[in-house]
Order: C-alpha cells, then sequence, then structure tokens
C-alpha cells in the first residue's frame, strides 16, 4: 500500500484536529443513542402533529364526499357571520395578553433577580410560579368563582367595578381583558422562573463594569439586561402567540357556566370546533384551522426574525 | 424549562380540532372503514337499514346522572337484559357532547351507544337526518320498532320534538310544558288575586315593585326566557315549517307584547334578569317569590328543593297558562323536556326497545321516581295524583294536565339552539342597559345568521 504524500497526510490531521467528533469517528459498535431519545418523540409527532395537520390540508381542500373542492372552503368559512368577530376576538385577547406578559413578566422577573436576601428572591418566585401549577380547565373553573361577585373572595372590587352580578362581569367588551388575565395568571409564574434564570446568564462582569461605569439599577436593566434577554422575549412571544392564538377553553368553559351567554363561537378555534361538531362540516373547520396555522406561523416568523431567536452568540 | 413548554402547550392542546380531526383519521385508518357507516346493513323491516341481529348481546345504554334510577329501575324489572351504562352530561347547556360522539363514531364506522338520553329538543333535528352520506342515527321508531299503542299513549302533542316529517325518531320522558306557579300564601297575605291574563299579570308586577318592592313575578335571566314569555304570547320566532326551513318573523305585535312585558316589569325590578339557578337568585329572591312562570320542572328543581328556593309544603300553587286579551284560548310554550333515542345501529333493536319503552312508561320509574311530569299520559295521571297526595301543594295540579296540551304549535324544534341565540344577543343587551323591544331586529338577524350556518332556508 502506497503511502499518501506527506502534505495531504498533514492536512487529513488538520481536519480532524478541527472536527474530532464527526459521525464517521464514532467508534465501532456504539449504538447510535440519540436516534433511540428522538425516536418516540418523532414518532408521536407524527401521529399528532404532522399528519393530522396533512389531514387538515387534505379536508381543506375537499368536498364532503371527497370531490376536489379548490378554494371553496376557504370562502364559505371567511365569509360565515362569526368569522370576523371571532378573529377581531382573538386579535384584542392576543394584544392585551402579549403586551401585559411581556411588560409584566420582565418587569417581574428583574425585580426578583434584584431582591438580594435569599429567601425572599426564593420565596417570590415561589409564589409566582404558584398559579401557573393550577394550570387548563381547573384554572377558568377557579375563575369562574372569582368573576361571580356573589361568590368571589374579590367581590367588593368587583362592585367598585361596578359588576353586581355575573352577568355584568362577562359583557363581551370585558371578555378579552378576562381572557388575558387568567392565560397571565396561570402562565406567567413559569416565563418569570425562565426569565430569572436568563438573567443569572448576564455576566457578572459586565453587571460590575457597568456599576463602576456610574450606572444605577434601572439604567443597568434598560441598558444591559433587557438587550441581553432580547432572545427569551422573542421565544416568549412566540410560545405564547402559539397557545393565544389557539384560544378555547377560557371561553368554551365560561360559555357553559355561563348558560351560552358568553358565546360558543367566541374564538377562531371554537368556531373550527362549531363547523366541526355542530354543523359536521369536517371540511369548513379544516379550512379555519389551516388559517389559524398560516397566521401563527407568519406571527411566529416576525418574531423569530425580530428577537434574532436563531443568531448565534 | 420542560416545565414551562408543558404547561404553555397542554393548556390548548386538548382543545385543538387538528387533534380531534386527527384522532377521527386514526380511528378511520384502525377501521379501515371509509364509508358507509352502517355496520353489515340491509334494509329493515322498521324503515331503516338493520345491522345483523344478536338478541342475546348486552345494549349501551348513555343517560346524564339524574337518569341513573331509570337505569336502576330496569335492571331490577328485567335482570335477564343485560345493559352498560355510560354517563355523561346529557348535552347540558348547549354542549353537544351526544352529537359530537356520535359525528366521531359515524366517521370510525364503529361505537355508537344503542340507547341515549338527551335533554336537548333540538336532537331530533339532526339525528333523523343522514350527513355527509352516513346513516341517520335515530332508528325510525313508528314503522313497527314502537308498538301502536304505546306511541298512542303519549299526550298530546308530547312527540312533536321527536317528529321530523311526521316520522317520530325519539320517544319524550317527560313533559315541560309552561304554566304560572305562584305563592298561594303570599298572594293571600297580600291580597291579590291571581291574574288571568299576561295583561292582567303585568298589571299586578307593577302593583308588587311599588307596594311591595322586593317582591318577583318571574324572572328573565335564563336562556329559556323566550320560551316561557315568546313562545307563550305566539311570536314567530322559530316556525320550522320543514326539516330545513324556517320562518323568522320578530316583527309582529305578539313579539313586541311580549317584550314590552318583559321590559317594563324588568325595569321596576319584578322580573330580573337573574337565572334561576344562580347562588344570587336563591339568596336574593327565597320567600320573595310571589308568581313565576316557567316550566313543570320549575316544581323539583326550584321551589321543593332545600339546594333552592325551599318553599314550605302548602304555600306553592299552580296555574293554567294566562291568555292574552281577546284571545280566548291561552298557548304556551315548552323548556326541555327529555327525549330517548334508540340507534339505528344498534345490534340488539329488541333489548334497546325495551328498554326505552320501560323507563318513558312503566310505574317503577315514571309515576315512582321520575322528577318531572312524565309525556306518557296514563303515567301523567298516577304521576299528578302522587303529587297532589303527597299535600306538598296549595292547589290542585289539574292546570299542568291542561297546560300539556296547549303548548303552541307555531314553535318548532330545529338543530340550532334558540337558547344559546337569546343568551348570546340579548342577555348581554338587557345587562348593558338595552330594551328587548330595540333588540328584536337584532334577534331576528341572529336567529337568521344561525339558521341560515346551519343550513335553513330563512323566510
Amino acid at each position: 500500500m502506497a503511502l499518501a504524500p506527506v502534505s495531504d497526510r498533514l492536512a487529513a490531521d488538520a481536519t480532524s484536529r478541527r472536527r474530532p467528533v464527526r459521525p464517521q469517528g464514532r467508534a465501532p459498535g456504539r449504538v447510535p443513542i440519540g436516534y433511540l431519545f428522538v425516536s418516540l418523540y418523532t414518532l408521536l409527532a407524527l401521529a399528532f402533529g404532522i399528519l393530522p395537520a396533512v389531514y387538515a390540508v387534505f379536508l381543506a381542500f375537499t368536498k364532503v364526499d371527497g370531490g376536489f373542492a379548490g378554494f371553496d372552503n376557504f370562502v364559505k368559512v371567511v365569509t360565515d357571520f362569526r368569522f370576523v368577530p371571532a378573529v377581531l376576538h382573538v386579535t384584542f385577547y392576543l394584544v392585551i395578553w402579549l403586551i401585559m406578559l411581556v411588560v409584566f413578566v420582565v418587569v417581574l422577573a428583574l425585580i426578583v433577580h434584584a431582591v438580594k436576601v435569599r429567601w425572599a428572591g426564593t420565596a417570590l418566585r415561589f409564589v409566582y410560579y404558584l398559579p401557573g401549577a393550577l394550570a387548563g380547565a381547573s384554572s377558568v373553573l377557579l375563575w369562574l368563582f372569582v368573576l361571580d361577585p356573589t361568590a368571589s373572595p374579590v367581590s367588593g372590587l368587583l362592585r367598585l367595578m361596578g359588576m353586581n352580578s355575573f352577568v355584568q362581569v362577562i359583557q363581551p367588551g370585558n371578555l378579552p381583558a378576562i381572557f388575558a388575565i387568567i392565560a397571565f395568571w396561570t402562565g406567567a409564574g413559569g416565563w418569570i422562573v425562565i426569565m430569572y434564570g436568563a438573567l443569572n446568564n448576564v455576566s457578572s462582569d459586565v453587571i460590575e463594569a457597568a456599576r463602576i461605569d456610574g450606572a444605577n439599577a434601572v439604567q443597568i436593566a434598560l441598558r444591559i439586561q433587557l438587550p441581553m434577554l432580547r432572545k427569551w422575549i422573542a421565544y416568549m412571544g412566540v410560545m405564547s402567540l402559539a397557545a393565544g392564538t389557539q384560544l378555547f377553553v377560557e371561553p368554551q368553559l365560561l360559555s357553559q357556566a355561563s348558560n351560552a351567554v358568553v358565546p360558543n363561537d367566541y374564538s377562531v378555534n371554537q368556531l373550527a370546533y362549531q363547523y366541526a361538531f355542530q354543523q359536521n362540516d369536517f371540511n369548513g373547520a379544516a379550512a379555519i384551522s389551516l388559517i389559524l396555522l398560516l397566521v401563527a406561523l407568519l406571527l411566529s416568523w416576525v418574531f423569530v426574525t425580530r428577537g434574532g431567536l436563531f443568531e448565534k452568540e | 424549562m420542560v416545565g414551562i413548554h408543558n404547561v404553555v402547550r397542554s393548556r390548548r392542546r386538548a382543545a385543538l380540532t387538528a387533534a380531534a380531526l386527527g384522532v377521527a383519521s386514526v380511528l378511520l385508518a384502525l377501521t379501515g372503514c371509509s364509508s358507509g357507516g352502517s355496520t353489515g346493513s340491509s334494509n329493515g323491516s322498521y324503515g331503516f337499514p338493520e345491522a345483523k341481529q344478536d338478541t342475546s348481546s348486552r345494549i349501551t345504554v348513555w343517560v346524564d346522572a339524574d337518569r341513573q334510577a331509570a337505569v336502576k329501575a330496569f335492571e331490577k324489572d328485567n335482570p335477564e337484559t343485560k345493559i352498560k351504562v355510560v354517563t355523561y352530561d346529557g348535552s347540558a347547556n348547549g354542549s353537544n357532547s351526544f352529537k359530537t360522539k356520535m359525528q366521531l363514531f359515524d366517521r370510525a364506522g364503529s361505537g355508537w351507544p344503542d340507547v341515549v338520553f338527551s335533554s336537548q329538543n333540538t336532537d331530533a333535528a339532526w339525528a333523523s337526518q343522514k350527513t355527509a352520506g352516513k346513516q341517520a342515527f335515530a332508528a325510525v321508531l313508528d314503522k313497527g320498532l314502537v308498538p301502536k299503542t304505546i306511541l298512542d299513549g303519549f299526550a298530546e302533542g308530547a312527540l312533536n320534538p321527536c317528529t321530523v316529517e311526521g316520522q317520530v325518531y325519539c320517544l319524550r320522558n317527560d313533559l315541560a310544558q309552561a304554566v304560572l306557579w305562584y305563592n298561594k300564601s303570599l298572594m293571600d297575605k297580600f291580597g291579590y288575586t291571581l291574574p288571568t291574563t299576561w295583561e292582567d299579570y303585568q298589571a299586578l308586577g307593577e302593583k308588587v315593585a311599588k307596594e311591595h318592592p322586593g317582591y318577583i313575578v318571574g324572572t328573565a335571566g335564563d336562556a329559556w326566557t323566550p320560551e316561557v314569555f315568546m313562545w307563550g304570547s305566539k311570536c314567530q320566532a322559530n316556525d320550522i315549517t320543514g326539516p330545513r326551513t324556517v320562518t323568522v318573523n320578530t316583527d309582529t305585535t305578539e313579539c313586541k307584547r311580549a317584550a314590552t312585558l318583559l321590559d317594563t316589569l324588568r325595569e321596576n325590578g319584578t322580573v330580573p334578569v337573574v337565572s334561576v339557578f344562580t347562588p344570587e337568585f336563591v339568596k336574593k329572591y327565597t320567600g320573595k317569590v310571589l308568581m313565576m312562570p316557567g316550566p313543570a320542572w320549575y316544581a323539583g328543581a326550584i321551589f321543593n328543593n332545600p339546594q333552592s328556593l325551599n318553599v314550605p309544603a302548602g304555600q306553592l300553587g299552580v296555574a293554567a297558562p294566562l291568555p292574552w286579551n281577546g284571545e280566548d284560548k291561552a298557548v304556551t310554550g315548552n323548556v326541555g323536556g327529555g327525549t330517548w333515542f334508540i340507534s339505528s345501529h344498534s345490534k340488539n333493536l329488541k333489548a334497546a326497545e325495551k328498554f326505552v319503552q320501560y323507563v318513558t312508561t312503566a310505574d317503577a320509574y315514571q309515576v315512582e321516581l321520575a322528577p318531572g311530569y312524565p309525556a306518557y299520559a296514563e303515567a301523567a295521571q298516577k304521576w299528578v295524583a302522587k303529587q297532589d297526595a303527597s299535600k306538598y301543594y296549595a292547589t290542585p295540579l289539574q292546570p299542568i294536565v291542561t297546560a300539556a296540551s296547549q303548548i303552541w304549535d307555531g314553535w318548532g324544534y330545529g338543530i340550532f339552539s334558540q337558547e344559546a341565540i337569546w343568551a348570546k344577543t340579548i342577555t348581554p343587551g338587557v345587562t348593558a342597559g338595552k330594551t328587548i323591544v330595540d333588540m328584536l331586529p337584532a334577534w331576528q338577524q341572529a336567529i337568521e345568521n344561525q339558521a341560515k350556518v346551519d343550513g335553513y332556508t330563512v323566510k
């Protein structure tokens, strides 16, 4: 076997030094355990994420009897008298909730981070996280009591705002704010803990340097901590947006609890549900689901690009 | 961090329609059945395609919590018939579980229960119809499956909510005709005489507001308010003229007079916009209900119920529905009343029929245990006699019997819920200070819109 020229061997050495963990470099007989780890997730994602989405695409472009429908289903749902109100409801809710979430989560995380007394900081984080432990439908059930002036522990506050009955509380104009408050209460705690972790990652040298340069706590927060949190805020935005556009549980339960005073077609997702199960029109429901998916993807793209989520340090 | 992902995602994932569609697709794949929906169907002798029958097979029965007593009574008297009981929410408050589940079973091609109890009168409208090429869920009952003698034994008009295009698709459990409930002791104490027309009723309400503020003569806070007041006034808001046609006309004297009555009494506080099932109602109005037009089931659910108004024995009276001035005959509305369906997919129609016939007609349940007024005439007579004998009521219950045949037939049973439309259109408006009279056009528009998306032609 002829030896390769020295220059080639040197080049090969250099390459292997620079990239030491290529798959080919794996020791013989070692199990690709990574594939095993992701396999279950991939299977579940395929079964309950990708396949239903593909099926929804198929349904959205077909008629009840299976023929190609073109954009008919989309036209039908968009011109439905309930569609525009549902979109507006979800939009108002999202605007209120996302602003509330970003502002309060960041401010509260900064405050917790600034607390130097160890037990006080831990206690605060625990208190913030606590409401999040009560998630989903159970939290809405709890809120049904809070929102009813005859049973609420804060009935005095509700009456001060001129609300003496449950129906007065759940007036259409109040609903976006109510849903935003419920969602904030149950979701914000977890995000505060995440932001707190992210703040811990900000190098103490940088903070120290700023302090020596004469920056006070507010200036440090605004000029150093906030810009460094940008990615995490964008991440929170994307995740919350995806969850928020799917508003369903809160209005659905409130609708049942209020004997339909809160309509059962309040949100876009509820409208899709009405199409599927009230009108037995799975094609229309699929069309709404796809519209929702497209909008969520588009808005997420804005957050990802503007927030620099995938930029490397 | 894993935690927050789960929290944020799981909150709504369960609700995703895409997931529901996914489940449907998985079910489709598993059953390998994408067409038809009937199991081994052949045209049966009862007027619908039947599944292959097995008279020894167990039947599955879906009931709400209240109807478990009916199942127990049946099991006691018929130990040889095997039953599997599934308790569900009985479609309460328009949750549509019944319809939703049946549509998923339709898509999967299997899984239907044999018998279903429903508390919504809108169910026959969809259960009797083929949808998306799938066999209608409800079995036709009057083509031999249920004996004619049994069908004829139901009170006049009792099977109207079950009848679509002249065929009967369900049996009625109980009737929910509206009558005028009143507190005889209070009326005597205040020196008032019972009103004999709606105009009298309104005048008395205005008098009560002045002379005895705090006392009420009715409520308008529930979703069935239109079924008590508008239906009882012959307001043509829900005239179902065919399986997919409806006439809506709220711009009539009949609608306006009922709306005006409600507005007047609402404003003076004698007909508050408070649901009878709220803690607020019990807290504010226990001992303060002078009169209350409402369905027959108010007796057990509200008046003679320790959790609600808890009116002591010997005080509660009942009067027949009121006519309007110049009309010789009173009509009344209907607020619910349960129905029993037999599945057209059942593999044991004989047992299913036996069960449904028992729970609607047998004294052991309808007379002894049932809380509501039985739809089966013979049972109803015995039930009334039993109630009269209980000495709870201050007056005879005959007006309820009379009212059973006075339900106005100009208000039909379509696929969409009039209660839900009223609740979302009128209730928030009233709470915000508008009058019902002013909102009649909005109500009309809301009904038309809903009817159209459900495939109705509106006239």
